[in-house]
């Protein structure tokens, strides 16, 4: 197995895009899964389909939607530009795209977990003295952790293995914005460096490998530590 | 407990429509399933917002559409009891006990923790976890929960509904206990006469979304003698058993009751049908039932052509009942002296 300067910096490029594009979905994952199970609202269909779309649309489409959003001439891109912040063709945009395709994943597995709490538990904790927040912290959250960690885990898995979306709005510039999957496209391209791509096939092996493993020993520990 | 609600509620096809003032510590709501009895619930503790009207709570409001009041459930302090303990799944029967207690603001709290694991003797459970308790332990917890919120009311929505008939009997006493050793009011929930009975001291009959009567629970069971698959009900607390010919004799007022299905606690609950007690003008000589009590006729009631005998002995009471011809050809009035013969295999033992 080879790696070269530049793959092990595409290896820690992609585990930093999934990482962040996780990390930020997780909030906003959560609440919207709880607005979408726990508040009688109008339009909820039109917020299921929206949520969903990144799920059946193709990525590349998502990722010309984004750079048409982003791009200098976007109107989201405007105001970024305007602020001096640039996100086409940095990792931001792979992040930004990788948690656009997976946060369809992330609210699914959520709202599962939410659906299977019992509306009176939460009756119960709101009959004695919580607060509608209080009662999301200590009894829906702790809850639906099941869920988040299923949630977290595919999205994680989903960001790594990103590609149409990212290489429209970041690129594929080796160093800056090659992940591993761009990288392995770049290696496919060219007839010699077959055990390259190899190599970095087997990089992915592990980590996928190393998120399940994770996410069944979370599972398991919070299985016993809660007694659910 | 003074309870203010005039309210109405549609939602689909049902509509609820309610305008009642409710007083007294313990006080039931009677109907069927479907009644409107949860959903009146459910607008008392706030997590249903009635269309219009208001409801006050000695003399607070918790809703009115006419002034924009809405209190929140956390402000109202209304705890519940459900018909599944509902306990969190994810805490400890200690936490979960503290849960409300620990929201409580501190001029609120009245009743300690220590006197109500006592009470309702928790102390083994405390640290066990909430999926190793048995039903009838998670329904005592979940009543300990919801008493150590220390609220201004308790309701209780089908509380023994989930349980059998010797766990249920296990737990009235808890029940009635807690309401009365912390002053306690709550509004219980129930399709079960027998829980009425032994749960109240006043009852709303809630009927297709509407309060059809208020009443007593002993009234309540009188009138519906006559359609009940059992008649009225007879409750007798006894105590302090013998063991006497393979009978238990307990003593009742100045008599003394056989019965069959008795145990060598010292406490037991016994029901017993009004249609179980067969009246004689004079007494027989010979007879195999083992109960034979001296009786004086203090009321009469009329139930759907049936009569019920309000009988009076030694200081106690028990309701016969008996068809009308039976009633005209014993010549039985109020005041009549009669023998009521009981089988000692007739009482049957709740808990």
């Amino acid at each position: 197995m080879i790696l070269t300067a530049e793959d092990i910096t595409a290896i820690g490029l992609s585990l930093k895009v999934a990482l962040t594009a996780t990390a930020l979905a997780l909030p906003v994952g959560f609440a919207v899964a709880w607005l979408i199970v726990f508040k009688p609202m109008k339009g909820k269909v039109l917020l299921e389909v929206l949520i969903n779309l990144p799920l059946t649309l193709p990525p590349v489409v998502i990722g010309y939607f984004l750079l048409l959003l982003l791009g200098k001439n976007g109107w989201l891109g405007k105001l970024l530009t305007a602020s001096g912040i640039e996100v086409i063709f940095t990792w931001k945009a792979a992040v930004i795209a990788s948690a656009v395709v997976g946060f369809p994943l992330l609210v699914r597995s959520i709202r599962l977990g939410m659906e299977s709490i019992d509306q009176q538990l939460i009756e119960a904790s709101r009959s004695l003295g919580a607060s509608w927040f209080d009662s999301l912290i200590t009894i829906v959250l702790p809850l639906s952790l099941r869920g988040i960690i299923a949630g977290s885990s595919l999205m994680f898995a989903r960001s790594l293995g990103e590609f149409g979306a990212t290489i429209i709005v970041a690129g594929n510039i080796p160093g800056i914005t090659q992940t591993i999957p761009l990288a392995i496209y770049d290696y496919a391209s060219s007839p010699s460096s077959t055990t390259m791509a190899l190599s970095l096939c087997i990089v992915s092996v592990v980590i996928s490998v190393a998120v399940l493993f994770l996410h069944e020993i979370l599972g398991r520990q919070l299985d016993r530590s809660s007694g659910l | 407990m003074k309870l203010h609600i005039e309210v109405g509620k549609k939602m689909g096809d049902f509509s609820l429509q309610v305008n009642t003032d409710i007083s007294g510590e313990r006080v039931g709501i009677f109907g069927q399933s479907g009644s409107g009895k949860s959903t009146l619930v459910h607008l008392v503790t706030g997590m249903l917002q009635p269309d219009s009207g208001e409801i006050f709570l000695d003399g607070e409001c918790l809703f009115s559409s006419r002034q924009g009041i809405n209190l929140s459930p956390e402000k109202r302090r209304i705890a519940l009891v459900f018909q599944h303990a509902m306990l969190f799944p994810h805490l400890s029967v200690n936490t979960n006990l503290l849960y409300g207690y620990n929201r409580c603001r501190p001029e609120n709290k009245h009743i300690r923790p220590e006197a109500l694991i006592d009470l309702l003797k928790l102390q083994p459970l405390l640290e066990r976890r909430v999926r190793n308790l048995s039903g009838g332990e998670k329904q005592r917890v979940a009543l300990g929960r919801a008493v150590l919120a220390n609220p201004r009311l308790l309701v209780m929505d089908e509380p023994l509904a989930a349980l059998d008939d010797a766990l249920r009997f296990q737990v009235i006493p808890y029940l009635v206990s807690v309401g009365k050793e912390f002053s306690v009011p709550y509004l219980f929930i129930s399709h079960s006469l027998t829980e009425m009975q032994l749960m109240t001291e006043k009852v709303l009959v809630v009927d297709n979304g509407r309060v059809s009567e208020e009443t007593t629970p002993e009234q309540l069971a009188r009138k519906r003698m006559a359609q009940s698959q059992n008649g009225y009900l007879n409750f007798l607390r006894l105590t302090d058993p013998l063991l006497q010919n393979g009978l238990f004799a307990y003593p009742w007022g100045e008599n003394t009751l056989f019965i069959s299905d008795g145990t060598e606690n010292t406490e037991s609950l016994f029901e017993l049908s009004s249609r179980e007690i067969i009246l004689f003008k004079k007494h027989p000589e010979a007879i195999s039932a083992r109960n034979l009590l001296d009786c004086t006729v203090t009321e009469m009631f009329n139930s759907d052509g049936r009569v019920g005998v309000v009988l009076a002995t030694q200081g106690k009471k028990l309701v016969a009942e008996i068809v009308r011809s039976a009633a005209e050809e014993l010549n039985i009035t109020t005041g009549s002296t009669l023998f009521a013969a009981i089988k000692a295999s007739s009482f049957r033992r709740l808990g």
